[in-house]
């Protein structure tokens, strides 16, 4: 097996825009507001930057192709930059790009900046997607909450869970993360909300209500990382370097072969698996310290809690209701509010998750901070249930 | 004997009450309360003549999927969804009928539908087929507030010819073709225009369909009284009883023509009403079936010792019975194209299909074909180069494998509000095959709460998309609940 990237690679510096409505903005304002804190975090010069990892999922909306738009926005001194796209795990992707160039030697820094602008369509929800030539004469006329919202019966039939119980269940997901993101000044939803009023919310996609649906946002959010050795040169102590990044992508097992059975995501364990091994983690649900995990919907969430060997298979919803997932509980989850609260520009995402992991790790989250972290991991899922790729990234202390 | 081996039907489930309409339009047409009686077909949203033709054809042809030995396919219908592109042809690929398969669309009459039977059995009689196929059906627009709007239905039936005809041995036709316009539809026009009904019915039916029944007698060397099944649909009250009459046909001889439970299926309605008719017919018996339209067409079946065993699993009789009462005026007129209602931004998005990706897939898209990996049986859709088998996966070791008629069931679903529908919310979810495979596909005529886990489904074939920019119907299987299954499950239970 090859050695694998742990701590080989140091965050230097990291930003991230308001999430939100952002009316004001274009893609690329938030890209710069996302930079200007990354550099200033980071202490360098454009000049410094080796190369860039640029990563925006929807060509529709006009943040453009190609390694442009951001060399442009930036003023970038013509250095590489490369376009990643993954589905909502783009973020990652850039991340990835980035730090594996860092720890290839050949660039000594280098800057993954994600972003998306999805408020331009005119309508609430993500955009209607082009999905090509075939795929549109055979696939549902379907949306996003409906392809992750059948999770919840796959879940119900596989566990005998009742319609009442896990409604309950992801309902606690989403008021958890309301309670967080009310928190957090960068978030696109910031209010509180009770059981109640999820349960009472108009159905979006059976059984998700609208508070079961994530934040459609505008954002940006990047990355600087460098090697320790040239970032304990450059003055910086208190590291956080990366402990393991990890993508699985499905190969048509989940959505041809009948030997899945809905209610999980199958790459998520394989992601999970070679993350924890490649940061030589042998009890996720005591050593981790928190995570951020791609809650598109709560029912995601929910079944992520298993997939990610945290829950035992079929009781997640258990720890979910006992508040093990809550900002006091035995492991915060989503305590930046999550896509749900903090908002879901797709090609930010990833960086975003990482983003508070940092400033957690760094001791910088503010009203949030949590005691002592130690390992944080992100989750970040593109595609649908049946057919996606999954990132899972950990980043923790130096010497841990 | 040249005659019909096997035949099949099929009503569309939604049966909108009249009272319904009536009552919606009585401020406008209170004389209309009149036809306030029963029932009448309401094709679902993604229903066409074409479909519904499709699940008549497999209804006929019975769950075996082996179809190679049919050699000739006959559509008929005055409401195809192409004028220019062959409609029989949408049918042969949906059946996964062989290329080498003859092919005609028969159109222009509300007669058409016996017209294609008698030239299906005048090809087989004459050795140019030796199977033949023949599916009629019908979804005819009609104005809001018109009679037509209460009288018409829609469906489909379909027949089996071959030289054997086990079920009904053909005796006689009689044809009378004569330009006697009672109404027509232009060919860029969406309705039908009609003339004063005394007159087509004193003028026309009286004077032009007895000639064509006396002729088909004649052919088959009966009399009037040995008819013991007269099938003649009419909308006006009576009309089939005062042709009996004049010809000397037993009045207990003529047949409901189920207007008060479908309405009339246009051209697919003769032949719906001889499938009734063989469907409760006894052996020996003679079964007449006439149609009016630009004068008429009128055969003779003698029912054969083989009736019994060629029953189909549907048939007009499961049609009939397989019904939910609809008394949603508004939704019959949306699912018309009668009303411009708001379908939101997310509607907007561009159909245009790529008529190369549709044909380099034709098998995939119109036929349901999969794959199954020759050396490991595994089964899968869509069929691909490499196998998806986790352990063994084979390189060009599919062949074709057919899932319409697979028994399947639903592994995960959800009823979805946001996405775009004709009929919200969108049902959807991922299928899974008795004998392996699954697919995510959209699931047709559920109410929500009807979905769950575990429902047993079965395969339809229905318009997915309709691009009204260009004026392209695109076509694929989506699951429906195996009513049939269930019903057998709690038949079972009960024991």
């Amino acid at each position: 097996m090859a050695k694998g990237i742990r701590d080989k690679v140091a965050i230097l510096g990291m930003g991230c825009s308001k999430f939100g409505e952002r009316w004001d903005a274009g893609p690329d304002d938030l890209m710069v507001e996302a930079y200007i804190e990354a550099m200033a975090d980071a202490g360098i010069e454009p000049s410094q930057l080796d190369a860039a990892w640029f990563s925006t999922h929807v060509d529709e909306l006009g943040t453009g192709k190609g390694g442009t738009p951001l060399s442009i926005a930036l003023r970038l001194p013509n250095i590489a930059v490369t376009r990643v796209e993954n589905f909502c795990a783009s973020g990652s992707e850039a991340f990835r790009g980035a730090v594996y160039a860092v720890a290839a030697g050949a660039a000594d820094i280098a800057i993954a900046v994600g972003v998306e602008k999805l408020k331009d369509t005119g309508y609430g929800g993500l955009p209607v997607g082009n999905p090509g030539t075939l795929a549109p004469q055979i696939i549902p006329n379907g949306s996003a909450p409906g392809n992750f919202a059948q999770l919840a019966s796959a879940y119900r039939a596989k566990h005998g869970v009742s319609r009442e119980d896990l409604k309950r269940a992801i309902a606690h997901v989403s008021v958890k993360s309301h309670a967080n993101g009310a928190k957090n000044p960068k978030a696109h939803l910031r209010k509180a909300v009770t059981e109640e009023q999820v349960l009472n919310a108009p159905m979006i996609a059976e059984p998700l209500g609208l508070f079961d649906c994530c934040g459609v946002s505008d954002g940006a959010a990047a990355a600087i990382v460098t090697t320790p050795e040239i970032a304990r040169a450059m003055g910086k102590r208190n590291l956080t370097l990366v402990k393991a990044l990890q993508l699985s992508v499905s190969n048509g097992y989940e959505s041809q072969y009948n030997g899945w059975d809905g209610s999980y995501f199958h790459t998520a364990r394989i992601a999970a698996g070679k993350a924890y091994r490649e940061a030589g983690i042998e009890r996720p649900r005591e050593q981790i310290s928190m995570m951020e995990v791609h809650d598109c919907f709560s029912i995601t969430e929910l079944v992520t809690m298993e997939d990610l060997f945290i829950s035992p298979e079929g009781q997640g919803w258990r720890d979910v209701l006992d508040g093990f997932y809550d900002a006091d509980g035995g492991l915060p989850c989503q305590i930046d509010g999550g896509l749900k609260c903090f908002g879901h520009p797709i090609g930010a995402s990833g960086l975003r998750m990482l983003y508070e992991m940092y400033l957690q790790l760094q001791g910088r989250a503010g009203e949030r901070q949590l005691k002592d972290p130690v390992f944080g991991m992100t989750h970040n899922l593109g595609g649908a249930p049946a057919s996606n790729v999954c990132s899972v990234a950990i980043i923790g202390q130096e010497g841990a | 004997m040249v005659g019909i081996a096997a035949w099949g039907a099929y009503a569309p489930r939604l049966r909108l009450s009249r009272k319904a309409v009536t009552e919606a339009n009585a401020w406008v047409a209170p004389n209309l309360r009149a036809k306030a009686k029963g029932e009448r077909s309401m094709a679902n949203w993604d229903e066409d003549a074409l479909t519904m033709a499709v699940e008549a054809a497999r209804d006929a042809l019975g769950p075996d999927d082996d179809r190679s030995a049919v050699d000739a396919v006959y559509f008929a219908s005055t409401t195809a969804p192409f004028v220019d592109r062959q409609n029989a042809g949408i049918v042969a690929a949906a059946l996964t009928l062989e290329k080498a398969v003859a092919s005609a669309d028969v159109t222009g009459s509300q007669r058409c539908g016996l017209t294609a039977l008698g030239q299906a059995l005048a090809a087989v009689k004459g050795g140019a087929a030796r199977r033949a196929l023949v599916a009629a059906g019908e979804h005819r627009r009609a104005r809001a507030a018109s009679s037509q709007e209460l009288d018409n239905g829609d469906g489909a039936a379909a027949f089996v010819v071959t030289a054997e005809g086990g079920a009904a041995r053909f005796l006689g036709r009689g044809s009378v073709t004569d330009d006697f316009v009672d109404h027509f539809r232009g060919a860029d026009s969406d309705f039908d225009y009609g003339w004063e009904e005394r007159w087509i019915r004193d003028e026309g039916i009286v004077k032009l369909v007895p000639p064509a029944i006396r002729k088909a007698l004649e052919d088959s060397g009966l009399n009037a009284s040995d008819v013991t099944h007269f099938c003649f649909p009419s909308t006006f009250p009576g009309m089939a009883a005062s042709l009996a009459k004049t010809i000397g046909i037993a009045p207990e001889a003529v047949r409901d023509n189920l207007a008060l439970t479908l309405g009339e299926a246009g051209c697919a309605h003769g032949p719906l009403l001889l499938a009734h008719a063989l469907e409760q017919a006894k052996p020996g018996e003679v079964v007449l079936v006439a149609q009016f339209g630009q004068g008429a067409e009128a055969l003779v079946f003698r029912v054969g010792n083989e009736v019994g065993n060629a029953r189909p699993a549907r048939g007009v009789t499961g049609s009939l019975a397989d019904r939910k009462g609809e008394d949603n005026y508004l939704k019959f007129l949306t699912f018309n194209g009668l009303v411009e209602w708001d379908k939101g931004m997310r509607a907007e998005k561009d159909n245009k299909t790529a008529l190369t990706t549709l044909y380099r897939n034709q098998d995939m898209i119109l036929g349901l074909v999969g794959g199954r990996c020759r050396e490991t049986g595994v089964v899968q859709f869509p069929r691909t180069r490499i196998s998806v088998a986790p352990n063994n996966p084979g390189v060009d070791t599919q062949e074709p494998y057919r899932f319409a008629e697979r028994k399947a069931s639903v592994l995960s679903y959800s009823a979805d509000y946001l996405t775009f529908s004709m009929s919200p919310p969108n049902h959807y979810g991922m299928i899974v095959f008795e004998g392996g495979g699954r697919i995510m596909m959209d699931i047709t005529d559920v109410e929500p709460g009807e979905v769950d886990s575990g429902l047993a489904v079965r395969m339809v074939f229905r318009i997915k998309d309709v691009d009204e920019k260009r004026g392209f119907v695109r076509y694929f299987w989506k699951a429906a609940p195996d009513r049939a299954a269930m019903a057998g499950d709690s038949a079972l239970a009960a024991e």
